[in-house]
């Protein structure tokens, strides 16, 4: 909670590559939450949450500890089943979204808590992110004939590009169990980008990190969207970081939203400042 | 041969003989890999040590000589058994695993001997407890390698094994379900979140368990009989599983190797001295000093522990 108060004077180096000088990138709603209700036991996490994503926009969930972030996050991806309410996606309705929906219709994910197949090498985690893209059968997969190879090859080259814009070269071949944090939560965006997300959902994806890794992670979220076109809703605590990168903020506040705009609303927004950002600015 | 040892002694300067005890034991490794096998494949995909694994091969055995007892021909038999293994699958996906997903792997461990104990009860109801031959038509001549000679059966239960081995190998290594299988393996958020179904891949890795155990099973039926004791000596493949280590099929293929030559070369030219029949106990003794010096096995993935 400390560095949020420190980190907005620090934060700088991303402000110029922010939102200002990328208009008209942002298209079409392809994401609607609508009147989300999720309850743990007797503790509501999330009361009537509705919010909007549009194409090709960084849209970010702040809001103090505890106010719902991951869990909306979550219901997003399918992860948690809320008890009312449901997830427009890309035309079609769904409550609840279901995990593998999720991810078959595009939409990735990292996690807070970094989630890797340890045991694997960086581009092993990588390629499983290109799943369910594979269409060979099983027999063509494992005696690498016809499409199992073309296919093989054809995947790899996507992830080593992935791997180049990442600049992980020099681990791929690294169990990623041995990475230093930073490169790992850097291996979990990869995996996520190998799909090639409509919809990048990201979870703290500075959490952690010393100011450096925090400006690397700012950038290559920034070409993500920019160069990719990728749609990201993401999770942050930085508040210099939030305001820089994202076009529309929502604000959560014990489960429920308190505001909704972008970062100069959210900013003046009175109920804003007096629940969360009163707290970081004096 | 442990009888030939006690009754005539032996001349230690054999070579023939050696070798003779030497494939012997190999042999009969390779009937405990073939357990071993199934064990590993169910701890690679979910970390659950199934201690039902020996029971599914006995299982998969009664149903097997049940179904051919009942007149149906091996063919029929075979594709039936596989059927209720795959549906035993997708019974233990839906009514243990799926309940207890994200639990300790202490809960789903006491699970499967749930499973063990049910199925040995359930086998033994419809199929009764009566010893049973099993006759596949499994060659059962010796041949002779120079002096030594070697059981047709052990040759071919060698051969099934290695294509056993050799297909699994494949499957899991270059297929997008065997990257999936590693994957739901190591982590089961982050593997539901690139959108592997968790579900499904349980279901396909007892499945194959399930084949693996019906394989076992038939190997070993033919050469004892289809009895209960089977799931016992089943559980033979637990040292090979700590020599190999629980993740890797070549370990437990090679662990196989090991404890069935070592065990049988121990009891022939260690075991007079001692009394005989440290058969018994060698492989497990074996298998201790490895927890001691080496606990990931030959070949099992090292464990790194981060501070």
């Amino acid at each position: 909670m400390n560095d949020s108060g420190a980190a907005p004077a620090a934060e700088t180096p991303t402000a110029a590559a922010g939102t200002v000088g990328r208009p008209n990138r942002i298209g079409e709603v392809i994401l609607k939450a609508e009147n989300i209700t999720m309850r743990f036991g007797g503790v509501k996490a999330l009361s009537d949450v509705s919010f909007d994503v549009r194409r090709g926009e960084v849209r970010s969930i702040i809001g103090p500890n505890g106010a719902g972030k991951s869990s909306m996050l979550n219901v997003i991806n399918g992860f948690y089943q809320p008890q009312e309410g449901s997830i427009w996606y890309l035309g079609k309705s769904y409550s609840p979204m279901r995990p593998y929906i999720a991810a078959s219709n595009g939409i990735a994910r990292t996690f807070q808590n970094i989630a890797l197949f340890k045991g694997m090498s960086t581009l092993d985690n990588i390629m499983t992110g290109r799943i369910l893209k594979q269409k060979a059968t099983l027999a063509e997969q494992a005696l690498y004939i016809g499409r199992g190879r073309s296919e093989e090859i054809e995947h790899r080259e996507h992830v080593e590009r992935v791997i180049d814009f990442l600049e992980i070269q020099a681990v791929r071949k690294t169990p990623v169990g041995r990475l230093p944090y930073g490169l790992q939560k850097r291996v979990e965006l990869g995996r996520a980008l190998a799909a090639e997300p409509t919809l990048l959902l990201l979870d703290e994806p500075m959490a952690g990190m010393n100011l450096e890794e925090k400006e690397d992670m700012s950038r290559f979220i920034i070409d993500v969207n920019e160069y990719f076109g990728t749609t990201i809703a993401l999770i942050e605590h930085d508040m210099g970081v939030v305001m820089d990168l994202s076009d529309r903020v929502v604000v959560l506040d014990y489960g429920s939203k308190l505001a909704d705009g972008t970062p100069d609303e959210v900013r003046n927004n009175q109920a804003v400042i007096d629940a969360y950002l009163g707290v970081a600015h004096d | 041969m442990e009888a030939f040892a006690g009754l005539f002694g032996i001349d230690p300067f054999d070579l023939w003989f050696f070798f003779e005890v030497l494939i012997g034991g190999l042999m009969s490794g390779v009937m405990y890999a073939l357990v071993a096998l199934g064990f590993v494949l169910i701890f690679k995909a979910s970390s659950v040590f199934n201690f039902s694994q020996g029971v599914m091969v006995l299982f998969a055995a009664l149903n097997f000589v049940g179904f051919i007892e009942l007149g149906l021909p091996i063919w029929a038999s075979f594709i039936l058994t596989m059927g209720v293994m795959i549906l035993l699958a997708f019974v233990v996906e839906r009514v243990v695993l799926r309940p207890l997903v994200n639990q300790p792997h202490i809960s789903l461990f006491m699970a499967t001997i749930g499973i063990a104990i049910f199925l040995e009860g359930f086998g033994e109801l419809i199929w009764g407890s009566n010893i049973k031959p099993l006759e596949v038509g499994i060659p059962d001549d010796v041949v002779f390698m120079g002096d030594a000679m070697i059981q047709q059966a052990d040759l071919f239960a060698a051969a099934v094994a290695s294509v056993l081995v050799l297909v699994l190998a494949l499957f899991f290594h270059y297929t997008r379900i065997g990257r999936a299988l590693r994957a739901v393996a190591d982590d089961h958020q982050a593997a539901l979140s690139v959108g592997i179904p968790l579900n499904t891949i349980w279901v396909i890795v007892w499945s194959v368990a399930g084949f693996v155990a019906l394989v076992a099973g038939i190997m070993w039926g033919s050469k004892l009989g289809v009895q209960f004791s089977l799931a016992i000596l089943a559980l033979k493949a637990l040292p090979v599983l700590i020599l190999g280590g629980f993740t890797s099929i070549p370990g437990a293929i090679i662990g196989g190797l090991i404890i069935g030559a070592g065990e049988k070369l121990a009891e022939v030219y260690v075991g007079q001295m001692l009394g005989g029949a440290i058969e018994e106990w060698f492989a497990y003794i074996v298998a201790l000093a490895f927890l001691v010096f080496r606990p990931q096995g030959l070949f099992g993935e090292k464990i790194i522990e981060r501070v």
